[in-house]
Parts: C-alpha cells; sequence; structure tokens
C-alpha cells in the first residue's frame, strides 16, 4: 500500500505535470482554460470569510444601507462590535472552554491512539487486525446517529453540562482518525530499528519512547493538528450535552446565544464569527503541510 | 526471544525489577496499549451505538425511563408526512450536493495539478472553507442569504440589472433546499479537491506521454488514464463524503433549523428536534436508527471499492 505518503514531502509535485506543452498550447489558452476558472474557485471560496470579516468592521449605518455606501468597501471602519462581543457577552469565556475542550480532547485522543497503534501495528498480537479494522469501522459512525443515546449515556454518568462531557465524547470520532494516521506512520518505520533495540536490552516501552515516537513526530503532529480542528469545530455534542450558557463552546454559543430575537445583530455576529474561526485558523496555517499530507495520507491509505 | 532471556545471559547487567519484567510481558503490554483506546470507544460509542437501537423500541422520555413498546415509533413514523420529507430530503441533499461537490472538486483538483506559481499557499488557501467551524461559515452564509440585505440580492439587482425583485432565499421550500444544498458544496469542494489531487499526483507521468505520443485527445488521456486510475480513491473519497453528507446536521441546524414549515428538515435535524428538543427520546433514536441502513449501503460501497483497489494492484493483502 502507499504507506509512505503521509509524511513524504511535496516532492512529486513539480515531477508529475502533464505534459501539455504542445504547439497548440499558447498562453491564451492556458489563461482561458486554467488561471481565470482558478481565480472564480478561489473568489467563490474566500468570499464568505471576506464577507464576515468586512462585516464585523462595518458601523450598523453602513451595514445597512447599500445605496450610499459601497457594500464592498468599508468607509468608515469600526471595532464597536468586536468590542461588544469581548466585554458584554460571555464570549472570551467560551473561547476558553472551547480552547480547554479541544486542548484536552486532542491530547485524550493522542496518549490513546499512539498506544493503539503502537500496539496493532508493533506487538503484532493475535487478531491484531480485527482491532484494526474494527477502530476504522468506528469512524464511519456519524456522530448524528449517536447524540441522543450518548445524552442519556452522558446524564448517567453525571457528566451532563460539565466539559468532562465533551472531553470524554470527542475521542469518539478522534481516536479512530488518529489511530489509522499514526498505523500509517509506524509502519514506515523500519521494524530493524526496534529489533536492534531489543537486542540491547530495551524494554518496549522504553523502545517506544526513544526510538518510535521521535521517527513518528511528524505523524503526531498531523494527528494533532486534526484533533484540534476537529474538536475545535464540533457542534452537534456541544450543542445536546452543555445546557448553561456561560459553559457552551464557541460555535454554539454564537449560535444559541447572540442570536435572539427576531433582529440579528448581524455585525457582532459576524464578529463573533471571524474570532471564532481564527484561532483555527492561525493553527492551521502554521502546519499546513502537516494538515495536507494527514487529509491525503488518511485517505490513501 | 524476549529481552527477559537476554538478561539472564548476561550477568553484568543489573536484573529488572518485577515491574520491569511486567512491561515486558506481550501479552499484559497489548492489553495496556488498547486498554484507554478501546475503552473510550467501547463505553462512548459501542455501548451508545447498541443502547440507541434499545431506545428506538421504547417510549422513554427526557426525565422517564421508557416501556418497550416493540415497532410502534417506526409504525409511527410510517405513517408521519414530515418523516418522509426528512427521508427525501436527505437523499435529496446527499445526491445534488455529492454530485455537486465532485463534478466541481474535480475540476478544482484537475486546474491544480497544472504547473502553477505559488502552489502550495493556493491549496492552503482552498482548505480554508474546510477548516473554519462548519456553524459559523454557516451563519455567514445566512448572513448572505438575508431576505432584505444579501449581498447577492443586490449584486443582481442593482449591479447586474438582471432581477427585479429580491431573492428570497430562505422564505419558501425550494428556495431554501437549493440554498442549503449550495452551502453544503461550498464547504465540501476542498475536502475533495485536496483529496483528489492527492490521487492525481500518484498517476505516472509516462502514461501521458505515451498516450501523447499515440495521438490521443485531452478528452481521451482523462476519460481513459485519469479517472481509471482516479476510481479507486475517488470511492473511498465519496464514501466518507456520502456519509457524512447524509448525516449533516450543522449546516442545516444553524441555517434554516428545519424551516420554512419543516421542508429542509434532515433526518438528523429532526431526531434532533424530536429527541433532544422535544424530549421524546425514543423517537427520536427511532429516527437516528433509521439512518443506519443508508450508512451501511455507503460502508459497503467503500469495502468493495478497496477489495477492487487492492485487486487492480495486484498487490497481497497486507
Amino acid at each position: 500500500m502507499t504507506d509512505a505518503t503521509a509524511g513524504q514531502p511535496e516532492t512529486q509535485s513539480t515531477a508529475t505535470v502533464v505534459p501539455e506543452k504542445m504547439a497548440w498550447d499558447s498562453r491564451a489558452r492556458r489563461m482561458v482554460t486554467i488561471y481565470v476558472p482558478l481565480a472564480c474557485f478561489v473568489i467563490i471560496l474566500l468570499f464568505p470569510f471576506y464577507w464576515m470579516t468586512i462585516t464585523s468592521f462595518k458601523p450598523n449605518a453602513e451595514l445597512y444601507d447599500y445605496k450610499r455606501y459601497n457594500p464592498f468597501l468599508i468607509d468608515s471602519p469600526t471595532l464597536d462590535h468586536i468590542y461588544k462581543l469581548l466585554f458584554e457577552t460571555a464570549y472570551p469565556r467560551w473561547l476558553m472552554t472551547t480552547m480547554l475542550v479541544a486542548v484536552c480532547a486532542t491530547f485524550l485522543s493522542l496518549l490513546s491512539s499512539v498506544l493503539a497503534a503502537y500496539a496493532i501495528q508493533r506487538l503484532r498480537f493475535k487478531g491484531s487486525q480485527y482491532v484494526g479494522l474494527g477502530i476504522y469501522l468506528a469512524y464511519l459512525v456519524p456522530p448524528s446517529i449517536l447524540f441522543i443515546p450518548l445524552a442519556t449515556t452522558v446524564y448517567q454518568l453525571g457528566l451532563f453540562d460539565t466539559p468532562f462531557a465533551l472531553i470524554l465524547t470527542y475521542p469518539t470520532f478522534l481516536v479512530p482518525f488518529c489511530t489509522w494516521l499514526l498505523i500509517g506512520y509506524f509502519k514506515s518505520i523500519p521494524y530493524e530499528l526496534e529489533e536492534c533495540a531489543l537486542i540491547d536490552g530495551a524494554t518496549r516501552l522504553q523502545i517506544l519512547r526513544r526510538i518510535t515516537l521521535p521517527l513518528a513526530v511528524p505523524g503526531l503532529i498531523s494527528a494533532g493538528i486534526f484533533s484540534f480542528t476537529l474538536s475545535w469545530n464540533e457542534f452537534i455534542y456541544s450543542l445536546a450535552f452543555i445546557q448553561s450558557g456561560e459553559k457552551k463552546t464557541v460555535p454554539v454559543a454564537i449560535l444559541t446565544e447572540l442570536v435572539s430575537g427576531d433582529v440579528y445583530q448581524w455585525g457582532a455576529l459576524m464578529a463573533g464569527s471571524l474570532l471564532g474561526s481564527l484561532p483555527v485558523a492561525i493553527f492551521y496555517s502554521f502546519f499546513v503541510d502537516y494538515y495536507v499530507s494527514s487529509l491525503t495520507g488518511a485517505v490513501k491509505e | 526471544m524476549t529481552a527477559a532471556t537476554l538478561t539472564d545471559w548476561t550477568r553484568t547487567r543489573p536484573q529488572p525489577t518485577w515491574l520491569g519484567r511486567l512491561f515486558d510481558n506481550k501479552a499484559f503490554l497489548v492489553f495496556l496499549c488498547l486498554l484507554p483506546a478501546v475503552g473510550l470507544l467501547t463505553v462512548f460509542l459501542t455501548y451508545p451505538l447498541g443502547l440507541g437501537i434499545w431506545l428506538a423500541f421504547t417510549d422513554t422520555k427526557i426525565g422517564r425511563t421508557g416501556q418497550w413498546v416493540g415497532w410502534e415509533n417506526f409504525e409511527y413514523l410510517l405513517e408521519d408526512p414530515l418523516f418522509w420529507k426528512a427521508v427525501f430530503y436527505s437523499v435529496f441533499y446527499t445526491a445534488v450536493a455529492t454530485f455537486g461537490k465532485f463534478a466541481l472538486g474535480l475540476w478544482l483538483a484537475l486546474l491544480l495539478n497544472n504547473h502553477l506559481p505559488m502552489k502550495s499557499l493556493l491549496r492552503a488557501i482552498i482548505l480554508l472553507p474546510w477548516i473554519v467551524p462548519t456553524v459559523l461559515s454557516a451563519i455567514a452564509f445566512w448572513w448572505i442569504y438575508d431576505p432584505q440585505f444579501s449581498i447577492l440580492s443586490y449584486l443582481a439587482v442593482d449591479v447586474l440589472g438582471i432581477r427585479d425583485t429580491y431573492f428570497d432565499f430562505l422564505g419558501s421550500t425550494w428556495p431554501a433546499r437549493w440554498s442549503l444544498i449550495a452551502a453544503n458544496i461550498w464547504r465540501g469542494i476542498p475536502f475533495v479537491a485536496i483529496s483528489l489531487l492527492a490521487g492525481l499526483q500518484t498517476i505516472s507521468p509516462s502514461l501521458y506521454e505515451a498516450a501523447l505520443l499515440d495521438g490521443s485527445s485531452a478528452w481521451q488521456r482523462f476519460r481513459y488514464i485519469t479517472f481509471p486510475l482516479l476510481l479507486p480513491i475517488l470511492a473511498i473519497v465519496m464514501t466518507f463524503s456520502i456519509i457524512f453528507t447524509f448525516t449533516d446536521f450543522q449546516l442545516v441546524y444553524a441555517i434554516t433549523r428545519g424551516g420554512p414549515v419543516n421542508s429542509t428538515h434532515l433526518m438528523a435535524t429532526l431526531a434532533f428536534q424530536r429527541g433532544i428538543a422535544g424530549g421524546e427520546l425514543g423517537e427520536g433514536a427511532a429516527i437516528a436508527v433509521a439512518m443506519i441502513p443508508f450508512l451501511v449501503f455507503a460502508t459497503l460501497f467503500s469495502y468493495f471499492a478497496l477489495a477492487r483497489r487492492k485487486w487492480q494492484q495486484g498487490e497481497a493483502n497486507d
């Protein structure tokens, strides 16, 4: 299988250009068939973000008057919406809760996935294939069919309306993915290295800590980023398991706490969405390559 | 051969403690390593899955344990026009959105597979809609679809002059349905495009060179080289996409909450409305359980696509 794909740097991209430098391939044609559609795609994909950003900095007078002001530009930018969000709502708390939940869920998932992947791929016990398959199948169970019984489970365990309800349930969709990703990584590490260490008298846990894990760091980073963004974006569990307003996570809180009455405060809503998207976007921008390789690596596995 | 036998043989080395010996016992180690993952998945995934199926056959409400009622919930749902509406829209939503995502995503992947300046930056930008929390981009779409201040209406009516009246995106049945599908396609394109791009990059360029020498047209190269070689990865990505589109919840809940007049309910949002918001846990669970046959179908699709792929590559099961 294509197990080396996940960690491999993008050296292929230049080598696999489709040969198209034929006589018919003029500059103009390339322009029309490639650059124009590509520009349209980028504009459409980015427009909602542009619109979100511009709305959060517009004063209300401009926001609802397209005749007098050009809607695509800001005439007199204001921080009113952001100020209102940060100081008149519980937004900072929601951000903290989301961060806490995302970090804890990521840590928990990584820990259990590393151990599980190591056991399945390296300890090679009888039936390890079936455990691997079972974990893969768990990935195919979507949260939408689980949230009702999970709500009762969470309630029975006394976790309802606490951050632990989220920290413990998010791994259900993170662990399968991370385990699958890390199995692929461990596969690409030569087994001989471990055999050498075994002969030198290292224990299994020493091998995992000193040899396998350092070599699997790119995989760990990929899995970590993926888990973090997924837990930051999670919605349905958080909506179903958290009741009190100040304990909600950002996506849920914006939708349920900021939308009040019939008149929507679009400025504040957009500012909230922008601020809620920024941390994950910034985090992502530092590790784009890892993210892409985990996404494509997992699909190719 | 284990390390324990080795330590007996080399006397100079200090004897490992009983704890060290325990950690070198393979069975114990396997158990210990699998415990967190399997424990978490059992308690919070397998058990609730079973519990959900059991709940579907009871009349449990929030705050009251239910009685076994057999197929009553399902019989009730079969006669409920709202349920059938949700089933219809779930299937329609999945079919149209998947088709749109894959048509546009494949196109974008083919565009990105060309030699472009700043390719990695471009790829990073394109993935943004996929990274940002769905609900937050859904709120942006909600604002774009506003009946009075929609920027799209402004463009169509006041700038381009192709319409006389503003769009009523979310006010009536079919426009609302199409608007949600458009938002779903927008969010899904990046994932499809980047995954398929990875697949495209594994196709050997020599195949295209050979085809070019044989005088093939661009369409023929796509039809007989790109498409068949992309098919295995396409099948897997499509399975995931179908599963997660069919069980979609966030977009619909954020933009329309099932309205206008319950016309845009997906099965997941209906299950939430009945189960959590309405308190009828049993009935909500029955709707969720009704989604399972569709998901099993999609999973089998994935399984056979995978098997076919291994067969194509002539590779042993590893």
